[in-house]
C-alpha cells in the first residue's frame, strides 16, 4: 500500500521539481533585466534627466501603450520590406552558391564581384539604390536583400563542399548522376550552414529595411525613428527601436524553430 | 580415386571467377601505389587483406571497385568490366567510416541504394531480402527509425552493411570496416558478418590491420608488401569454417598469427 502510495507520488514530485527548475533558470535573466530597468528608471527621476534626452521606462511604455496604432502601421511596411529582403536576398545567393559550386567558371567571374559589392558599405549604396528604385518599397527590399545576400552565399558555397569525400565515393559506386549527388547528398548535408546563414541574414535584413527607410520613406520603423528623433519624441524614438528589435526577433525565433524542425540529425 | 580426380576437374571446370586482377598498376602521379599485381578471386571465396600501413590495401579496393583507374594491366569482375560491373550493382562497398546520410534514419539509408538511379532505369538487382528484412539481419530490427547519430559505432557499421547487401552484390569490399570499433564489438560483428558470407553466399575481400581479425574471418589472406604495393604471398587459412570466438585460444590459430607476423616483418 504504501510503496504503491510513492510510486504514485514520485512522478509528480519530478515533474514539480522540472518545472521548478525551468522557472528557477528563466528567473535569473529576467530578474537581470528587471533589475537593470528599475536602476535606468531611478536614475533618470534621481538626476532628473529630461524627458527628451533620456526617458525612463515608463515613460516608454506609456508611449507604446497609447501610440500603439501608430507603432503598428509603422511596422507592417518595415515587416514586409524586410521579410522580402529576406526571401529575395537568400533565394538568390543560394542559387549563385549553386552555381558556384557547379561552375570553377562562373565562381572564378562573378566571387570578385560579389566581394567587392559586400565591401560598400550599405549606408553608402543605400542612397544609389533609393534613387534607381524610387521612394517605394522596392529600394527598401532590394537594400535588405542585399545586406542578406554576401553571408548567405558564402555559407552556402561552403555547405555544398562540405560533402565527405567518403559519401562522394559512395554515390560513384552506386553509379549517381550529378543530380542525385545534388538533390540526395550535396544539398542537405549543406542545410546546417544555409540555417546559420539564415540566422543571420533573420537579424540583418531588418537592419536593410530600417537604413533604406531612412534615406527616404513616409511610412516604417526607420522613417519613425528619423520623425521622433528630429521631433524630440524620445518615449517615441524608444519605443520604436524596441518595436524594431522585436521584429528581429521574429523573424530570428521563426528560422531557429524551422531549423529544429527541419534539421534533426 | 579416380572419382575424386573427376569430381576435381569438373570443380575447376564450373569454377565462377568473382574477380581477375592481371598484371595491373595503379599510380598517383609519379607515386607507383601497386604494381603488377595478379590475383583470381574465386566466387564464394573470403578473402582478407593485410600488409605494412601504405602497401595499396584500401587501394586495391578501389581499383576492383572502379573509384581508381588502373595505369596498366586489367581488372574483371565476373568477367565484365568494372565500369560495368559497377553500373550492374555487382559489387558493393563498405568503408571504414560507415558513411550513412546523417539526416536519414537507418532504414531510409539502407534504401538509399535502391533510389540512385531508379528515374534513369538503371537496371537494380532487387535482393531476396527487403530493407527491413535485412537490418533484421544485421541485428537492428526495432532501430528502423533511429538517426545515425542516435546509433553506436557497430550499430552504424551494422546499418552499413545492410547497405551494402540490399541490391545482393556478388562481391562485398570491406574496407577496414570494424577498424575503429572496440574489440567487444568487432568480434560480435565479425562473427556476424560470417553468418551474413555464410547466408549469401557472396564473395568477400576485407581489408584490415589486425592479423586475428585477418586469420579469424579469411579462408585466404593476402599479403602485400609497401613500396610499390606487391602481392608477397597467398596464405591458405585451413580451420574449420563454422569459426567460433574460442579458436582464438586455438594453437593453429596461434601459429598462423606467428607465421603471418614473420610475414609481415620482412616486408
Amino acid at each position: 500500500m504504501s510503496t504503491s502510495e510513492t510510486t504514485i507520488a514520485k512522478p509528480s514530485y519530478r515533474l514539480s521539481g522540472h518545472t521548478v527548475k525551468r522557472l528557477y533558470n528563466l528567473s535569473i535573466p529576467l530578474g537581470t533585466a528587471i533589475a537593470l530597468l528599475l536602476i535606468w528608471q531611478l536614475g533618470v527621476r534621481i538626476f532628473n534627466v529630461p524627458i527628451y534626452i533620456a526617458p525612463a521606462p515608463s515613460d516608454v511604455a506609456d508611449i507604446f501603450y497609447r501610440e500603439f496604432p501608430l507603432l503598428m502601421r509603422n511596422f507592417w511596411p518595415t515587416f514586409m520590406e524586410s521579410v522580402a529582403g529576406f526571401f529575395i536576398g537568400n533565394l538568390t545567393a543560394v542559387l549563385i552558391a549553386i552555381a558556384f559550386v557547379h561552375s570553377r567558371l562562373v565562381e572564378r567571374a562573378f566571387f570578385p564581384i560579389a566581394v567587392f559589392i559586400n565591401t560598400i558599405p550599405i549606408l553608402a549604396i543605400a542612397p544609389i539604390l533609393v534613387l534607381i528604385f524610387g521612394p517605394g518599397m522596392t529600394a527598401k527590399v532590394v537594400i535588405a536583400a542585399l545586406i542578406c545576400f554576401f553571408p548567405t552565399l558564402v555559407n552556402m558555397v561552403r555547405g555544398l563542399q562540405s560533402v565527405s569525400p567518403q559519401a562522394l565515393e559512395l554515390a560513384r559506386i552506386l553509379s549517381a548522376s550529378k543530380s542525385e549527388v545534388f538533390w540526395k547528398i550535396r544539398l542537405p548535408s549543406s542545410l546546417p550552414f544555409m540555417f546559420s546563414a539564415l540566422k543571420i541574414a533573420s537579424t540583418t535584413c531588418v537592419i536593410g529595411a530600417i537604413v533604406g527607410e531612412w534615406i527616404g520613406a513616409n511610412v516604417g520603423l526607420g522613417a519613425l525613428i528619423i520623425e521622433s528623433t528630429f521631433n524630440f519624441r524620445a518615449p517615441l524614438l524608444y519605443a520604436t527601436v524596441f518595436i524594431s528589435s522585436g521584429l528581429s526577433v521574429l523573424l530570428f525565433v521563426s528560422v531557429t524553430i524551422a531549423e529544429k524542425l527541419i534539421i534533426r540529425w | 580415386m579416380n572419382a575424386v580426380d573427376k569430381s576435381l576437374t569438373q570443380e575447376q571446370e564450373s569454377r565462377i571467377i568473382a574477380a581477375s586482377i592481371s598484371e595491373a598498376s595503379v599510380k598517383f602521379g609519379t607515386l607507383t601505389a601497386l604494381r603488377d599485381i595478379s590475383l583470381e578471386i574465386d566466387s564464394g571465396d573470403f578473402y582478407t587483406i593485410l600488409g605494412p600501413s601504405g602497401c595499396g590495401k584500401s587501394t586495391l579496393l578501389r581499383l576492383v571497385s572502379d573509384l581508381v583507374p588502373p595505369a596498366s594491366g586489367s581488372v574483371k569482375i565476373f568477367g565484365k568490366s568494372t565500369e560495368a560491373a559497377r553500373l550492374a550493382r555487382e559489387f558493393a562497398f563498405v568503408f571504414q567510416d560507415s558513411t550513412l546520410l546523417p539526416w536519414r534514419n537507418a532504414l531510409k539509408n539502407v534504401e538509399l541504394p535502391l533510389e540512385i538511379g531508379r528515374k534513369r532505369n538503371i537496371k537494380l538487382p532487387t535482393g531476396d531480402r527487403t530493407p527491413h528484412e535485412l537490418l533484421e539481419l544485421v541485428g537492428l530490427k526495432g532501430r528502423e527509425d533511429a538517426l545515425p547519430h542516435e546509433l553506436s559505432g557497430g550499430m552504424r557499421q551494422r546499418v552499413a552493411i545492410a547497405r551494402a547487401l540490399v541490391c545482393q552484390p556478388k562481391l562485398l569490399l570491406m574496407d577496414e570496416p570494424f577498424g575503429a570499433l572496440d574489440e567487444m564489438t568487432r568480434d560480435h560483428l565479425n562473427l556476424q558478418l560470417l553468418d551474413i558470407w555464410k547466408e549469401t553466399g557472396t564473395t568477400i575481400l576485407f581489408v584490415t590491420h589486425s592479423i586475428p581479425e585477418a586469420i579469424f574471418l579469411g579462408q585466404k589472406v593476402l599479403m602485400l608488401k609497401a613500396n610499390p604495393g606487391r602481392v608477397k604471398d597467398v596464405i591458405n587459412i585451413d580451420l574449420p569454417m563454422p569459426r567460433k570466438i574460442a579458436l582464438r585460444e586455438d594453437p593453429s590459430f596461434n601459429n598462423y598469427c606467428s607465421q603471418l607476423r614473420k610475414l609481415l616483418e620482412d616486408c
